[in-house]
């Protein structure tokens, strides 16, 4: 069942990576990343979960700090910057 | 098992909001299905990891890290929804921004 969250995982990323690539404004390409960042996350609890070694898991409360505040400083750059 | 089961739900959860970000035409209907869809699946992850895990250290590592996402997600997420509706011009639906807005943004 691991093997198959890791795959649904999996297909989330690429369908993220996509809207990353041919996102057409900078908002489409941050919210894609948004995405990718929270798949990284349910990657490395789940591998956390499957083999019962906790020792990604500072990371995970890292990324977790990190993500939402690069979001808003990338927001504080699309409404400031000229057009 | 049930957190298995935990993390495979999650993880559906996240391919939906993935699914909802690719099909969806607009800066803020994608903002929507990633920020609700995905915070309740990496809850349920999470959740699941913690069922699986048995050191404390471990649990409250995954405990704090859902916490901080629950409180830290949906600031950024108005942030970026505020910018992207003050800068872009929206393809669907009425502009409501006051012309204070307007000019502030294009």
């Amino acid at each position: 069942m691991t093997q198959v969250t890791f795959v649904i995982l999996g297909i989330a990323a690429v369908l993220f990576m996509y809207r990353l690539c041919a996102g057409p404004s900078l908002a489409d390409r941050v919210v894609a990343l948004n995405g990718v960042v929270l798949v990284g996350m349910a990657g490395i609890a789940t591998h956390a979960a499957h083999t019962g070694v906790g020792a990604f898991l500072p990371t995970l409360v890292a990324i977790a700090l990190v993500g939402p505040i690069s979001n808003g400083m990338i927001a504080r750059y699309i409404e400031g910057r000229q057009p | 098992m049930i957190g298995e089961i935990l993390a495979l739900a999650g993880a559906v959860l996240v391919l939906l909001s993935a699914i909802g970000v690719v099909r969806f035409d607009d800066v803020l209907a994608r903002l929507h299905a990633l920020a609700k869809a995905s915070t309740l699946g990496i809850l349920l992850v999470l959740l699941g990891a913690a069922v699986n895990l048995h050191d404390l250290n471990d649990i409250t590592s995954v405990v704090l890290a859902a916490v901080l996402h629950l409180f830290a997600s949906p600031p950024a997420s108005n942030m970026i929804s505020r910018a992207a509706y003050l800068t872009s011009d929206l393809s669907s639906g009425t502009d409501e921004r006051t012309p204070d807005q307007q000019r502030a943004g294009s």
